[in-house]
């Protein structure tokens, strides 16, 4: 296979930051939404191409292409390109309910809000992407801790989208604690340009590869406080509890477009983040305790979201602590190392789709209940058919049930978890899942199957309780993803294999 | 040289506990600001002679940046939502002064335990380093207003840009440019925030907001 | 030589120390525009209330009469032991900085005690505030002091004092210096009853502090009282002199009177802070007293580290 040419990179890059700022200039909406689109399927198509052979580093080094950022930029660019096309339908839609006349307030929020502008919204998605490819290609650690300040700050207008209290509160506790979380990391990567000091000789460039050459001569000590530290600012933006309290505000107060995308993309680039740290632990034979330290918190995610998930009364906010619980079982999973990181890895790709899936389910669902409460939104199934289908396939995908992903993937963790002779971890895993499990079994099915409570049925004028419309675009995605879920749970393609235990392997997680 | 390193240091000690002990925010944004300033200078101080055109320019940069344009920011922030009573924290003034002092202590301690040889500069630069750290944490953590919030991570990310000047990092110039970009615009986007909260709501006080819980 | 410059400093403070106030006095006219009193104006009202007679109430009984007495016999004793700047103190032996920081507690004590013995309610209102700020003071005025017995490395103020104000130790630990002189600068405030803390020249009860204590006394005993909180500036006053003012020549006379030029400075200084500043909100009096004690507790982990 021929190495390809850098600018590949260069316009995986380029292209969205280029359309984010013609999102800015353009004024007329339609042509604007096209530009999303069109970057999106720019960005996918570069993807792709990065498949079919290896790309030259570029820029001395400091951006390239690897198995693992192959991994997380076709997963990031998937999920982009199906929320461009759930968000053209979905802008347009928020635009026709505000010019129409009298909105009605939903159900338990502040009426009437207005929305930032679309401009905004759409450069900010964007910019979003641009961000987040530059973090899964940097290989010099500083330029990845920019890139992801940088996705901090893309990301916080995104999620103000509703201006009204709520999401401005949710918008200020992103901020604050990513932004404190992200100080700690470059704390942290401060300690490991100290641990990269030479004594005498020059010092090491933060680069992945440098450090990795170098990895026998970095003073343990300052290497462990350099992951610590790392490890919780990173952490924080993964959403490993106790740093995760941002999580459920900002999932839930977004729209469902951006709450798939952080969910799907923005936690697995934090997480590979970490991974790479963690790999250069491992190079330096200090890899049992950054293990250790993952499977700590990976354990405390799991219980946290678990106990969180029963008795969640709104519903965007049980898939957010799912997505919690989830980021617990791929630290879980790394931290066991063997076949339980090739499962990780696995897993990444498995939930960033599910969870894509179910968050534009309960976009959807919200666009027609105007409400976020499990109690009040009731009958999906009846109402919105296609839509309570997904939602379901949704639900017992995430959950870990098979035929699905989910399944494979949290068995392989589990099985590597055995072989690791370590059965307590495994049947403390198992016991959250079961938990977890049934706190969403309770609300999803209540969505879909009940009937919807009187009072709710009379404002919403749902009666006769008839199908409603879904529109194509609200349809497609996610049925797109549930599909790709399903093949991955019979079959993994060998070119995805391939990638997967050559990412395993750069990352040694295995 | 080495008192005018001291002296720089104790007074960024005393504009810590001043950020701790202070009431008004108009008091603590110029403190967070003269912060900046001292620590622009303290290159200076520090590589005894060898002040190179990127060490200069980073002075500058960051200077005019974190001691101008960003308390310029915060204080139109709080000057728009009409903000200039006395903050009543979650932690009295005086506590905070006395665990202003513990974690002094605390950061000598630490310090202590981090010893290398090869530090530019004297040792003390690391302890004033981390100590800034903490107290912006602190603020963070036990302050109401969001405009103090904001103050507390610009004081944390001031010492953490010490603590790297205390090592002499080699970052890159692209990287502490990157750095110093990624700073501003998240004071930017919290200024703007900022703004936006007390459109809405009528008070800046982010522990009344908590619609958001489980 | 060593006896001799220090019995001239013991009469020379007590003789000079009325000057204080009076340029204190005169200092604070000239900034509102004012030709003001003379300078020797206090030797005037001492003689004056000297020639007086007394009043006393007939519910006060021995505790009254004996408050001035004591306070002033204190603080004499207490200028035995003060150091100015190069100067060694009249008595010097190891820890007599507590014995300096008792003899004036034992002043306020039992000036309180004589307020309260008058029954009256202004008067015990004065003397638990008095008593109040003084409980926070001190820490601060005994932790400074510390953090100059750790930095000289002796427990004798005279030899404190001698070591610390030479060129070699200001280089070596001024930073500490400063913090420690500003500290005992507001503990000079505090003691002294000067704004920011209290204001000298209200004629209102309400909001005396020191001033109220001594509403009720007259004569021979309020020329004691004045006497004495003038020869209380002088004790403090060279605690801060003998730090800010870095003459060390060895000689008696000039080490004197540099000293002396520091006092009549820290006086102008004294009266230039209560043209300008404004006296503090007595809900914000603990906090400032807090602060001097943060700040010599800094200086002392600075000269510790």
């Amino acid at each position: 296979m021929q190495a390809l040419r850098a600018e590949l990179i260069w316009g995986l890059l380029l292209i969205p930051a280029a359309a984010a700022g013609g999102c800015f200039l353009i004024r007329p909406n339609a042509p604007r939404r096209a530009l999303l689109v069109l970057a999106a399927l720019g960005h996918a198509a570069l993807t792709l191409c990065a498949w079919s052979g290896a790309v030259r580093p570029t820029a001395y080094g400091w951006i390239a292409i690897d198995a693992a950022s192959l991994l997380f930029l076709s997963v990031t660019s998937i999920l982009f390109l199906a929320a461009s096309i759930y968000a053209v339908g979905y802008l347009a839609q928020e635009q026709r309910q505000l010019q129409s006349a009298p909105r009605e307030p939903d159900l338990d929020e502040e009426p009437p809000f207005t929305n930032y502008p679309e401009a905004t919204f759409t450069g900010c998605l964007l910019a979003f992407l641009a961000t987040m490819s530059l973090v899964a290609v940097s290989r010099h650690l500083g330029l990845m801790w920019v890139a992801v300040e940088a996705t901090t700050l893309a990301s916080a207008p995104l999620i103000y989208f509703h201006r009204n209290s709520r999401s401005l509160e949710a918008t200020w506790k992103y901020l604050v604690i990513c932004s404190v979380g992200i100080a700690l990391a470059l704390l942290g990567n401060f300690f490991l340009a100290v641990a990269a000091r030479s004594y005498g000789g020059t010092p090491i460039p933060l680069t992945l590869d440098d450090l990795a050459a170098a990895a026998g001569s970095l003073d343990p000590r300052w290497l462990k406080g350099a992951f610590l530290l790392l490890l919780v600012g990173y952490g924080t933006k993964m959403g490993l509890a106790p740093l995760h309290t941002w999580l459920p505000d900002a999932h839930s107060e977004a729209p469902s477009v951006v709450s798939a995308l952080l969910s799907g993309a923005l936690l697995n680039c934090a997480f590979l983040t970490i991974l790479r740290v963690h790999g250069l632990l491992v190079a330096a034979g200090l890899g049992a305790f950054s293990r250790e330290l993952l499977v700590d918190f990976g354990l405390i995610s799991m219980t946290v979201a678990a106990v969180f998930l029963i008795r969640q009364a709104d519903y965007k906010r049980m898939l957010a602590y799912s997505s919690i619980e989830h980021m617990g079982i791929l630290a879980l999973g790394v931290g066991i190392g063997g076949l339980a990181g090739l499962g990780a890895l696995l897993h990444t790709v498995n939930h960033s789709l599910t969870k894509a899936m179910l968050f534009f389910a309960a976009g959807n669902i919200l666009a027609v209940y105007r409400t976020k409460s499990t109690d009040q939104a009731r009958g999906v199934l009846r109402v919105l058919p296609l839509t309570g289908v997904l939602w379901i396939a949704g639900f017992l995908a995430i959950t870990g049930s098979p035929p699905f992903g989910p399944f494979l993937s949290e068995f392989m963790i589990l099985k590597g978890a055995i072989d690791a002779h370590r059965p307590w971890i495994a049947a403390a895993c198992l016991a959250a899942l079961a938990l977890a499990f049934i706190g969403m079994a309770g609300a999803v099915i209540n969505m879909a199957y009940g009937t919807a409570a009187p009072g709710a049925a009379q404002r919403l004028d749902l009666s006769p309780i008839v199908p409603q419309r879904e529109p194509l675009w609200s349809i497609l995605p996610p049925l797109a993803l549930g599909l790709a879920v399903l093949i991955l749970g019979v079959y993994i393609p060998p070119p995805l294999g391939d990638l997967l235990r050559r990412a395993a392997e750069i990352l040694h997680v295995q | 040289m080495k008192v005018w390193l001291d002296a720089v240091l104790v007074l960024l000690i005393l504009t810590n506990l001043r950020l701790l002990g202070s009431a008004r925010l108009t008091v603590c944004i110029r403190t967070v600001a003269a912060q900046a300033v001292l620590l622009g200078v303290l290159p200076l101080f520090v590589q005894a002679g060898a002040v190179t055109f990127r060490v200069a320019l980073l002075c500058a940069a960051s200077t005019l940046l974190k001691a101008g344009a960003l308390p310029w920011l915060l204080r139109r922030a709080a000057r728009e939502a009409n903000v200039r009573n006395e903050v009543e924290p979650l932690v009295g003034f005086t506590t905070s002064l006395l665990l202003g002092l513990a974690l002094l202590g605390l950061s000598m301690h630490v310090a202590d335990g981090l010893r290398l040889p090869g530090i530019e500069g004297p040792h003390f630069m690391v302890t004033v380093a981390l100590f800034t750290t903490l107290v912006g944490l602190f603020v963070i953590v036990s302050r109401v207003k969001a405009v103090m919030q904001a103050l507390g991570y610009l004081a944390m990310e001031n010492g953490i840009y010490a603590f790297g000047m205390a090592f002499a990092v080699e970052e890159t110039l692209l990287v502490e440019m990157g750095i110093l970009l990624d700073v501003f615009v998240a004071v930017l986007v919290m200024g703007i925030t900022i703004h936006h909260i007390s459109r809405e709501f009528d008070h800046m006080d982010t522990d009344r907001l908590s619609a958001l819980k489980d | 030589m060593f006896p001799i410059a220090s019995i001239a400093h013991v009469v020379l403070a007590l003789l000079l120390a009325p000057l204080l106030p009076g340029v204190i006095n005169r200092t604070k006219a000239w900034f509102a525009g004012r030709r003001g009193p003379r300078l020797a104006q206090t030797y005037f009202d001492l003689w004056k209330l000297l020639h007086k007679g007394a009043v006393y109430s007939r519910t006060t009984n021995w505790v009254f009469v004996a408050g001035p007495i004591v306070g002033l016999a204190c603080v004499v004793t207490a200028m035995l032991i003060v150091p100015l700047g190069g100067v060694p103190g009249f008595l010097a032996f190891s820890g007599d900085f507590l014995l300096l920081a008792c003899l004036l507690g034992l002043m306020r004590f039992f000036t309180v005690i004589a307020a309260l013995d008058t029954g009256s309610s202004f008067e015990g209102m004065g003397g638990s505030r008095e008593v109040f700020f003084s409980a926070l003071a001190e820490p601060a005025m005994l932790l400074g002091l510390t953090a100059l017995a750790a930095s000289s490395q002796s427990l004798s103020l005279s030899s404190i004092y001698v070591l610390i104000g030479t060129q070699a130790s200001l280089s070596s630990a001024g930073p500490a210096m400063l913090l420690v002189a500003a500290a005992l600068g507001i503990v000079f405030l505090t003691e002294n009853a000067r704004i920011p803390i209290d204001d000298p020249n209200t004629h209102l009860e309400l909001t005396m502090i020191h001033e109220v204590m001594v509403l009720d006394h007259g004569g021979p005993d309020l020329a004691m009282i004045e006497y004495g909180s003038a020869v209380k500036l002088w004790v403090l006053g060279a605690l801060l002199v003998g730090i800010v003012v870095p003459v060390r020549s060895g000689h008696g006379a000039v080490d004197l009177l540099a000293g002396v030029g520091g006092m009549v400075l820290l006086a102008v200084f004294t009266g230039v802070v209560e043209s300008t500043m404004a006296r503090l909100k007595l809900l914000r009096v603990p906090q400032f007293l807090v602060a001097a004690a943060v700040l010599s507790i800094l200086a002392l982990v600075l000269v510790m580290r």
